[in-house]
């Protein structure tokens, strides 16, 4: 079978336990979650949960009806072959010493990136984009030494008609 | 008018045309019981372990074809339900379980008797709530109901901490359900109904294959009427016995590792298979690549998880199989007989072959007791009419083998889970539903030992239960595999050191009796059935006795071992 990712976006209910019951049915069944990211919509009472997990065709047909049984659980939409815009927001913090720092400024520039805090060596750089662009400013930050990155996971909608 | 959460937890359950819960006391639910003995609309039974409480109220839900409920303490109360919840969720038996909790100020800080059984029962329940404020308890609990008898059914729990039953609050009645998020689909697709009829037309080799969903559903009759009507053999799932008459020519008997030569050849050999209430469990299918290879699958179910999980299935119908089933012989009724009449002369002359070859088939000689014969004979002096519990093992498999289901919700056994220690619990649920049948547990000497203390139970609240007690001194079906499997080396399941049962039995207040010669086995369960009260029958059977025809674990189902 073909692994795929897949990318899906979940509205639920705004309730405690939620969660646990999405992530409890992923580890209970054995799919994978690559990343997930959750927080509130418009409607106070509605969260959406966007979630890429990598599996086949057969799994990601039960995934979707086993996300749709839980009684929590809205609507699911499998953004994967659809239009959508997808974002990721990573904060990377890099070494920065003197003879670097021009070189970090420079890929900050290419890369449209922010640098959001500054020290005497090092610098903290906002990204966001898709996957992409992080695995590719990751790539390229590498040789000057990471400190530590801390990563949103994917977020999605639904492109609307123009 | 005010009431106190745990009164209006009484009138909730009332409403819903429930009248018998069972349960144990504890601290965190004290304020409940002392509800409960001031009303007399609902009856408790006190079992004498919580697990048997759920079985019990699993067992009431099945004979009753209504919601069971039982109603537990916090902690150690909680946690042993777990058992009985995981048994009702996978047979998707419909019940409520009311769990006391801890104040809610106290929630979270490891207080006395606390544990998180929300979280420990979110896998094994349809849902399950934590009420925390008791001005939505009514509303909850109503939607618990709601969720556990609808759709798919399924046991749903609500943990109650002690501060929200005790406050009292203004009782207003809670409005009609609705779930934008859950809104389960009973109504067929035509065009698929459709394709179904033109399917049987068509079809030279078919069958119906129908599991517990059609008892669920209470489709039996119209499962029937649609195989009379085209003249197709059924099988069924152990879930599914009683959803087609044993009686019927058609019937080809028990479909799976344990089931009949021509039920396994039948389905590996057909071209056309109506799969209705059916999940495709392994015990069924065996190997799945080599299940019905030739066959187009049509498959009934409420719930589209159950599709395309285990099989591919060519016609999914996502839908109420009483609604799906009367939709397809409304179809069929509309066309004439010319345009309809499926020639399947050769396929039933080949199922009668089948059947010539393995019938199922014991020998009962005059010194040892053979496990079947009893079972047959319990069939024979009850004419098919009792209501039919088991543990899990031998005995089950002798049960469904045996006793020759006429009608649905006669046959009562935990089938997913395989709970030992589900049937006398459960043969209480009932009997409380149904006080006016004879309600048999068929057990083996190891798993009567399970919920051996719910004798009590039956005794204490005039619940009269027979007990058919195989007993083979083994863990018979683990032996059997030990034989079959392991060399015969009986690694702990040999069970001589047991205690006697008919002294058990007194000691409990109930009655007991030995039989240990084939000669004696009728007039035992005669007498047996005929004492009032409840009654263990112990029967000495043949030690090394096992279950024919087999197919090994992971095996095709056409390649069977037949004794």
């Amino acid at each position: 079978m073909k692994i795929n990712s897949y990318l899906l976006s979940i509205l639920v209910d705004d309730e405690p336990g939620v969660l646990s019951r999405i992530s409890g049915l992923f580890s209970g069944r054995g799919f994978n979650i690559d990343s997930l990211s959750v927080a509130k919509t418009a409607d106070q009472n509605v969260s959406r949960v966007t979630m890429v997990t990598k599996c086949d065709a057969h799994i990601i047909e039960q995934i979707k009806k086993q996300l749709n049984k839980l009684i929590n659980v809205i609507t699911v939409n499998d953004l994967t072959d659809k239009k959508y815009v997808q974002r990721e927001l990573s904060l990377i913090k890099v070494n920065a010493q003197p003879e670097k720092k021009a070189e970090i400024l420079r890929i900050v520039d290419i890369f449209r990136c922010k640098i959001v805090d500054v020290g005497l060596s090092h610098y903290t750089i906002e990204v966001s984009g898709d996957r992409e662009k992080q695995d590719a400013i990751l790539s390229l930050l590498k040789p000057m030494g990471i400190i530590e990155i801390a990563s949103t996971g994917a977020i999605a909608l639904a492109r609307e008609n123009a | 008018m005010k009431l106190t959460g745990a009164q209006i937890l009484i009138k909730m359950i009332r409403a819903e045309g429930i009248d018998t819960i069972f349960g144990y006391p504890g601290g965190a639910v004290i304020d409940i019981y002392d509800a409960l003995a001031k009303q007399n609309g609902l009856k408790h039974i006190l079992v004498r372990h919580e697990q048997g409480a759920v079985h019990a109220a699993d067992g009431y839900a099945r004979a009753n074809k209504s919601v069971g409920v039982a109603l537990v303490t916090s902690g150690p109360g909680a946690t042993n339900t777990v058992t009985g919840i995981a048994s009702a969720y996978l047979d998707s038996i419909p019940m409520v379980v009311f769990t006391g909790q801890v104040p809610t100020a106290l929630i979270g800080n490891d207080a006395f008797q606390e544990v998180d059984i929300v979280g420990i029962t979110r896998p094994c329940t349809k849902h399950n709530y934590l009420v925390k404020d008791v001005s939505k308890m009514a509303a909850t609990i109503k939607e618990a109901f709601h969720l556990a008898r609808s759709g798919r059914p399924g046991p749903v729990l609500v943990d109650l901490p002690k501060d929200i039953v005790q406050t009292a609050v203004e009782f207003k009645e809670p409005k009609e359900i609705v779930l934008k998020s859950y809104r389960p689909n009973y109504k067929p697709n035509k065009k698929q109904l459709a394709k179904v009829v033109e399917a049987i037309a068509r079809a030279k080799r078919p069958v119906i294959f129908a599991g517990g969903g059609v008892i669920l559903s209470q489709a039996s009759e119209q499962l029937t009427q649609l195989a009379r009507m085209t003249n197709i053999p059924v099988t069924a799932s152990l879930m599914g016995l009683g959803a087609f008459p044993g009686s019927d020519p058609l019937w080809l008997g028990m479909l799976g590792m344990h089931g009949t030569y021509r039920a396994n050849m039948s389905i590996g050999n057909c071209d056309l298979m109506i799969a209705a209430g059916v999940r495709f469990d392994d015990r069924v299918t065996g190997n799945v690549k080599k299940f019905a290879p030739d066959a187009r699958i049509v498959q009934i179910d409420i719930d589209p998880t159950s599709i395309h999980k285990n099989i591919e299935v060519q016609c999914p119908i996502v839908a109420d199989c009483k609604t799906a089933l009367e939709g397809i012989i409304e179809l069929i009724k509309e066309k004439d007989a010319a345009s309809f009449s499926p020639d399947t002369t050769a396929w039933h002359k080949q199922i009668a072959e089948w059947k010539k070859t393995a019938p199922l088939k014991y020998e009962q000689g005059k010194d040892v007791i053979k496990p079947q014969f009893v079972v047959e004979k319990l069939f024979e002096v009850t004419r098919g009419e009792a209501i039919i519990t088991t543990e899990v093992g031998q005995n089950q498999m002798w049960a469904a083998q045996y006793y020759h289901f006429d009608k649905p919700n006669h046959f009562i056994t935990s089938g997913g889970l395989g709970v030992m220690g589900f049937g006398l619990p459960a043969a209480i649920g009932a009997k409380a539903a149904c006080p006016d049948k004879i309600v048999v547990d068929v057990a083996g000497d190891g798993s009567i030992q399970m919920n051996i203390q719910e004798l009590m139970t039956a005794v204490e609240s005039k619940i009269d239960v027979k007990i058919v007690i195989l007993n083979n001194q083994y863990l018979g079906m683990v032996r059997q595999w030990q034989e079959l499997f392991y060399n015969k080396n009986y690694s702990s399941t040999n069970m001589e050191n047991a205690p006697d049962f008919v002294k058990l039995a007194q000691a409990y207040g109930a009655t007991g009796l030995r039989c240990t010669k084939p000669e004696d086995v009728e007039a035992t369960l005669l007498k047996g059935l005929n004492t009032p009260g409840t009654v263990i029958m112990d029967f000495a059977v043949d030690r090394e006795e096992s279950v024919y025809p087999m197919v090994p674990a992971g095996g095709a189902i056409t390649e069977m071992l037949l004794v």
